[in-house]
């Protein structure tokens, strides 16, 4: 796949035969080369064409959170193969293979951390592990980070990137919709804030649950964001999908959305919304 | 038990035997094999009955002539009055409730309809739902929170709409609100998943107290033909992958995810559907009785204690 590619790239290394590490990385959108370093210091966006490439959780927390402010919590909770689960590949084979992959037990990653001095609960699926799929992990972290906020004041903000319920852990994985809506109920009944930040792809249960029940919901620039993936739409309707269906900018002119917010952008939008919704005085 | 098994497997080999001569030589040996096939069928009717297979149940929840949840509140209900529309942008016959007497109880049901016929199943997207229909899910519960009614919602979809308009409308955004005001609620909430129980579009209306499911319905995160088709880029490996997702109701009440299981004429619902009926009434009535009981903030923390719970993982030190 097209993003494994990338990150391979990205990673200083040797080819065989060269003394040249890699510098440079092609954008996944225009296809142009750009420098790490600049990558690196601009937010992961392309520089020359503006397309967002996607994060895993630790690239995600290094451009949200002020340098040094993360903490994790939890972390402990491990998946298990309660179903099972068989198909072309043992459910427990693909799990290991996407831990060593990403080096997490699950598809998420929860802590706390400041952006711009504003401290927040924060919890980052990641993409890279099986798709951001959530089963029973991804669920009960997010459920006990939000609770972390609640027991502590500060605002969550969970940055979603998923394909949506985990099939191998099949109902249990459909359960965890409900599960992570009652958990962020003790935020709503604290007066704190819950803001989701939607990246690309964000779609399925993810979608139908705990992400388009923040109370503020912001997308990055070109995310697809949907509850049935394009392909069985199109199954369903027999057309062509339009232009921009389902990316964050259609989702903004249907009122699903309440911002479109650059990634170079996002903390100080961040911080500054928060700052708005938990009454902080700043000095003038 | 063994014997009579062997003596059919040995009479099946022997009508396989004389069926191969009888085409080889082309004799009709009709005479001789006609008491030998009667003698095989009436050995196979006298096996114990397996229980269905997975993919056998997913077949009974779809059969035709299966009640849908209008056949229920006709067997079960009286006054029935459909409250239409989201007060938004539509109504959705695919999910249809109000309030009615549910054996003399005054309840607000939740359904989603299938359709009866041709005409009323495509009119009702076969209970797939769009956001208007979850939209005026809310709005109902919201009147069953103001008036004290208890909660009655009968689950019977494939899935929400995947239609183009439903995405602009903001499905994912009605599942989310629908599930959230499910839990919240102050009254008694049971669910009963009565055929298919499709991924969200199903969980959207099954948050309650109690989740009770028919024998031969299932519920899963995925139809066994979606999972099918991204396993094995193939939908027709849909009895496989219905064996993976343990979607059956014995496997959901395994897993914690239903309280029970409530039973059904033998060969499914379809074949009998007072006696269907009366099963769903009694167990509906039965768990109503015993939540009437609670107060409303019990009803809320239990309800939202059963779902914190659900899940499988281990945890490291």
């Amino acid at each position: 796949m097209a993003l494994d590619r990338f990150f391979r790239r990205r990673r200083p290394q040797q080819q065989p035969g060269t003394d040249v590490p890699d510098l440079w990385t092609q954008c996944p959108a225009c296809k142009e080369g750009v420098y790490n370093r600049d990558l690196e210091a601009g937010a992961y966006v392309c520089p020359k064409c503006g397309h967002h490439i996607r994060l895993d959780a630790a690239q995600r927390v290094q451009v949200l959170l002020d340098e040094g402010s993360f903490t994790q919590l939890s972390g402990r909770v491990q998946p298990t193969d309660a179903l099972n689960f068989q198909d072309t590949e043992a459910y427990t084979d693909r799990l290991r293979r996407a831990q060593k992959k990403t080096g997490r037990p699950d598809a998420i990653l929860t802590g706390t951390g400041t952006i711009l001095d504003v401290p927040v609960t924060l919890a980052v699926m990641d993409f890279a592990f099986s798709g951001g799929s959530m089963g029973s992990v991804v669920g009960e972290e997010i459920a006990r980070a939000a609770e972390h906020a609640a027991a502590h004041g500060t605002p969550l903000i969970i940055v979603t990137a998923s394909g949506g319920a985990r099939m191998q852990e099949s109902a249990l994985s459909l359960m965890q919709m409900a599960k992570t809506t009652v958990a962020l109920e003790g935020l709503t009944e604290r007066g704190l804030p819950y803001v989701s930040l939607l990246t690309d792809p964000t779609t399925g249960g993810v979608t139908a649950s705990f992400a388009t029940i923040a109370d503020v919901i912001v997308a990055e620039p070109g995310a697809l964001i949907g509850f049935a993936g394009p392909r069985v739409i199109q199954q369903t309707i027999r057309q062509n999908l339009p232009e921009g269906f389902q990316r964050a900018e259609f989702l903004l002119e249907h009122g699903m959305v309440d911002a479109v917010v650059d990634r170079r952008e996002q903390r100080a939008y961040l911080a500054s919304l928060l700052g708005l919704l938990t009454r902080r005085e700043v000095s003038a | 038990m063994t014997a009579p098994i062997d003596t059919l497997k040995e009479l099946e080999a022997r009508v396989r035997d004389l069926e191969v001569t009888a085409q080889k030589t082309g004799q009709n040996l009709d005479a001789a094999l006609n008491p030998l096939r009667a003698e095989v069928d009436r050995l196979r009717a006298a096996q114990p009955k397996a229980a269905p297979t997975r993919w056998e149940r997913v077949q009974l929840a779809r059969a035709q002539g299966r009640p849908t949840a209008l056949d229920y509140v006709d067997r079960l209900c009286t006054e029935f009055t459909e409250l239409h529309g989201d007060r938004r942008y539509g109504d959705d016959p695919a999910l249809i409730g109000g309030p009615a007497r549910w054996q003399g109880v005054p309840v607000m049901l939740l359904l989603q309809q299938k359709g009866r016929d041709t005409k009323s199943k495509i009119k009702r997207r076969f209970g797939s739902a769009n956001p208007e229909g979850y939209r005026k899910a809310v709005r109902l519960m919201d009147l069953a929170d103001k008036f004290g009614l208890p909660v009655v919602a009968l689950v019977d979809t494939q899935g929400a709409y995947p239609g183009l308009e439903a995405e602009e409308r903001g499905q994912g955004w009605a599942i989310a609100e629908s599930i959230r005001r499910m839990l919240n609620l102050r009254v008694p909430v049971v669910n009963v998943v009565i055929g298919e129980g499709g991924s969200g579009g199903a969980l959207a209306i099954g948050v309650g107290n109690r989740v009770l499911i028919q024998e031969n319905a299932w519920y899963s995160v995925i139809s066994p033909e979606g999972a099918a088709s991204i396993i094995w880029k193939d939908a027709s490996k849909a009895p496989l992958a219905a064996e993976a997702l343990r979607l059956t109701a014995p496997d959901l009440l395994k897993l914690g995810i239903v309280e029970e299981v409530i039973p059904e004429p033998a060969g499914g619902a379809h074949q009998n559907a007072d006696e269907a009926a009366r099963a769903v009434g009694e167990a509906v009535t039965r768990h109503l009785r015993e939540l009437a009981a609670q107060d409303a903030a019990t009803l809320k923390t239990d309800r939202a204690a059963r779902f914190r719970r659900l899940g499988a993982y281990t945890e490291t030190p």
